[in-house]
């Protein structure tokens, strides 16, 4: 009885947060869309390190790492663009966006020159 | 003994009211007896040395050493020693020789500038090579020489002066030259003499040196003979007294060779050894020879200094060799004893062959001596160092080699080294006065030959019992190939016999056996002996460490040597397999062998590179697959955007900010495009400097659309 009653609500834990994530605005949802598929590229990285060995490691490094510091520099955005995030009232998205390019432009230099 | 004598002495003075000294008479002998033995002792321990005779090749080494160089020699004197020893040596005169000598004797004879020295020596020269001298010119030497004797201040002076006008009268028969104030002369020479017996040179120069007394010597004799009345008789009696003072400080060396020498105070004036004695030689025969009755020399102090010149053997500088064939030529002119020397042709027995002991008497330049018997008075050995071996036998004189020779050694001369003792006795008793012999002449003579080796053989023993598991009998004298088994419980015995020719035990310097493993590790063990019978017994149970628990085949290698051994041998006897336990864990390692020396410096073995070996890639079928799959979340993404209906209307419209938006855009790109570059061939430094240029321009147009998009949606938020 008890799993069964787990399982639904499981369910409804489910609905209701679809229903919760569909209200949010659109440019935090094409930021988590970002962050979802940079997360992805690095899994399959890792697949991929895991099949062959870690030679070289330091690309392997280097790729999973691009992929993981855009996801973190993008959720800094969605923290920073959120509106309903009363710490960052009076900082302009812009301004914000504008740091997450120029923040993305150095890492990927970093990244660059790690690739070898 | 004696210290204790004196310190009897001395306290027995210093306490008078003790009475008198009373040494009893045991004791006086006792300490006598040592003193003597002491003596003896040290006379035996003096240098038993030998000298020969003047022979061949000092005639071909003054061949070598007085040469012509570029037709001439290089001054007076040395033309003059280069015909001296010539002539004394007994060699013919040369062409080329005598007509260099010939020249420049008249060239320095014809020239009114050369100085009494050059004459000398020009005059010395010519009574040797007999050149021909005009009269006008040996008037005009004549006439110098005596201005120069007038004119002399130093004691050269008086030498070369005196020296001229002497030889001149010799070579000249007409002229009858005399000296004008010969005893004037004579004075004014011996003021330069010192009361130790030596000159000074002149009155100037304080030091005094045993070569001026020589050269004063030759001079004063020169002028006895120049004078033209008798000189005062006192006065040569004094030149007597002078003569035997500078005996008295004659110098002596360990092996009885006596010599005179000055004292090193200026290294130019200083004359050694050598021209010192040779000159005081030469001065003392020349004042022997114009002086009647006897100088009264000592023999011995004659015979010293004869050995002193044959003591150096060959000079190698033409000057030395003239000292010593001068010197010695004096001795055997007649004006002093004849020095007559014992030397042996070999002092190398051999027992074995039978060698017989010969012995030569001779002078200095080996001609005969007179009629004489040699005596063997003793042989004493490093043994016996107070008894003679022998007893007191006349030496045959075989009148064809003019040897004296004793047939055959005695039996109490067995191999080893000794010291013979001879003694010279003249047979006329005239010859007495002629001839100097010296009391006992010393010589080590060194007696080898054959020893016998005999019963030598090798033998393993079982350890506990002593039985015999295997015996070989050796041959040492030929070839042996004993071929032994032996494990660690067992002993090996090697021993044999020497005797030598007399029948007497003998102790070689050298008596080993070595042993050597395949692996060139040696072990040497000395045969130790008593009397007659060597042995060695290597007791295995006890060397087992000692050869490094290393078991396998042995070459064994036999060595008896010594001196006196005519047949010492080095013999392999064979091999012997030993069969030792294995080593223990700690036990030492045999030391490492030696490398051959050559090798360590020849080429190395190659060396090849063994390259890293390159990481194993995957697949590049597998490598593209993922490289699609990685597309994919892009893919996705793109997909997701589209699904949430992203557009463009905040895109600005007005055409400034449009145009600073698509900058921007473009920017971006551009700084992406130029990361790709730069993995691809670009260096650090390079898109360093673009980027600069890049990021500030994509400041410039990145706030311009930005800030231009906030103020439209703060307008906005506013309204």
């Amino acid at each position: 009885m008890g799993r069964a009653s787990s399982k639904e609500d499981a369910g409804t834990l489910f609905h209701s947060l679809r229903s919760a994530y569909a209200a949010t605005p659109l440019n935090l949802k094409i930021i988590d869309l970002y962050v979802g598929f940079s997360i992805f590229t690095a899994l399959i990285q890792v697949v991929y390190m895991a099949i062959v060995g870690s030679f070289p490691f330091n690309s392997f490094l280097s790729g999973v790492l691009s992929c993981v510091g855009t996801a973190v520099l993008a959720v800094c955005l969605r923290i920073q663009v959120n509106k309903e995030n009363k710490e960052f009232k009076d900082l302009p998205p812009e301004r914000a966006f504008a740091d997450f390019v120029l923040c993305n432009l150095v890492l990927h230099l970093v990244i660059m020159n790690f690739l070898g | 003994m004696l210290a204790d004598i004196c310190t009897r002495c001395l306290t027995a003075k210093t306490s008078p009211q003790k009475g008198r000294i009373s040494l009893t008479f045991t004791e006086m002998a006792r300490s006598l007896a040592g003193f003597l033995v002491l003596v003896l002792v040290v006379s035996i321990c003096e240098g038993a040395s030998l000298f020969q005779p003047i022979s061949d090749s000092h005639r071909s080494a003054a061949l070598e050493l007085f040469t012509l160089d570029h037709g001439s020699f290089e001054s007076l004197e040395e033309t003059y020693e280069a015909l001296r020893t010539f002539q004394i040596l007994g060699m013919e005169k040369k062409p080329d020789v005598t007509a260099a000598a010939c020249r420049s004797i008249s060239e320095t004879v014809g020239s009114s500038s050369s100085t009494p020295k050059d004459l000398f020596y020009a005059l010395k020269a010519n009574s040797i090579a007999e050149c021909k001298i005009h009269e006008k010119a040996s008037k005009g030497i004549i006439s110098s020489l005596n201005a120069a004797v007038r004119g002399a201040s130093s004691l050269l002076d008086f030498y070369y002066s005196v020296g001229g006008l002497v030889l001149i009268k010799d070579q000249n028969s007409k002229d009858d030259i005399h000296l004008v104030d010969a005893e004037g002369v004579f004075r004014s020479v011996k003021a330069f003499s010192q009361s130790d017996g030596r000159w000074r040179y002149s009155s100037n120069n304080p030091e005094s040196s045993a070569f001026a007394a020589g050269i004063a010597l030759e001079t004063l004799a020169g002028i006895v003979s120049l004078a033209s009345s008798e000189l005062d008789q006192s006065l040569i009696n004094t030149l007597k007294n002078d003569i035997s003072k500078l005996f008295d400080s004659i110098e002596k060396y360990d092996d009885g060779t006596l010599y005179f020498n000055d004292k090193l105070v200026d290294g130019h004036e200083y004359q050694g050894p050598l021209s010192t004695t040779s000159s005081v030689l030469r001065g003392l025969t020349a004042f022997a020879a114009v002086t009647t009755g006897n100088l009264n020399l000592p023999g011995d102090k004659i015979l010293g200094l004869a050995k002193f010149f044959l003591g150096i053997g060959v000079p190698g500088d033409a000057k030395d060799f003239f000292y010593q064939i001068d010197a010695l030529a004096c001795l055997e002119s007649n004006r002093v004893p004849i020095p007559l020397i014992l030397s042996l042709p070999s002092t190398v027995l051999s027992l074995t062959k039978k060698d017989s002991l010969k012995v030569r008497v001779t002078t200095v330049f080996g001609s005969n001596a007179p009629p004489l018997a040699v005596k063997l008075v003793g042989a004493f050995s490093s043994r016996s160092k107070d008894a003679s071996l022998v007893e007191i036998q006349e030496l045959k004189f075989d009148q064809v080699s003019g040897l004296h020779i004793l047939n055959d050694l005695p039996e109490s001369i067995d191999v080893g080294s000794y010291t013979f003792v001879f003694e010279v006795v003249l047979q006329e008793a005239e010859d007495e006065m002629v001839y100097v012999t010296g009391s006992q002449t010393k010589v080590s003579i060194f007696v080898t030959g054959l020893i016998k080796i005999e019963n030598s053989e090798i033998v393993i023993l079982d350890n506990d019992l002593g039985s015999i598991e295997s015996q070989k009998k050796l041959d040492l004298a030929g070839k042996n190939a004993a071929s032994l088994l032996a494990n660690h419980l067992q002993k090996l015995r090697l021993s044999f016999q020497l005797t030598t020719p007399r029948g007497h035990a003998f102790k070689p310097h050298q008596a080993f056996l070595k042993l050597r493993h395949e692996s060139e590790v040696e072990h040497i063990f000395v045969v130790g002996n008593s009397g007659k019978q060597f042995e060695l017994v290597l007791n295995f149970l006890g060397l087992v460490e000692k050869f490094f628990y290393l078991s396998g085949k042995y070459d064994m290698e036999l060595t008896v040597g010594d001196a006196a051994m005519e047949n010492s041998l080095l013999v392999a006897i064979g091999h012997i397999e030993l069969d030792l336990p294995e080593a223990p864990e700690k036990a030492p390692r045999p030391p490492p062998q030696p490398v051959d020396p050559y090798s360590r410096y020849g080429p190395k073995a190659e060396i090849t590179h063994i390259f890293r070996a390159p990481e194993k890639r995957p697949p590049q079928e597998l490598s593209l697959a993922f490289l699609g799959l990685t597309i994919l979340p892009l893919l996705g993404f793109l997909i997701g955007l589209v699904r949430l209906g992203v557009n463009m209307k905040n895109f600005p419209t007005k055409p400034v900010p449009a145009t600073f938006g698509v900058l921007f855009h473009l920017g971006i790109g551009a700084v992406l495009l130029l990361y790709v570059f730069f993995w691809l061939k670009l260096d650090l430094f390079q898109t360093l400097k673009m980027l600069g240029f890049l990021g500030v321009f994509l400041v410039f147009v990145g706030h311009g659309v930005l800030s231009h998009l906030a103020a439209a949606s703060a307008k906005l938020k506013s309204a």
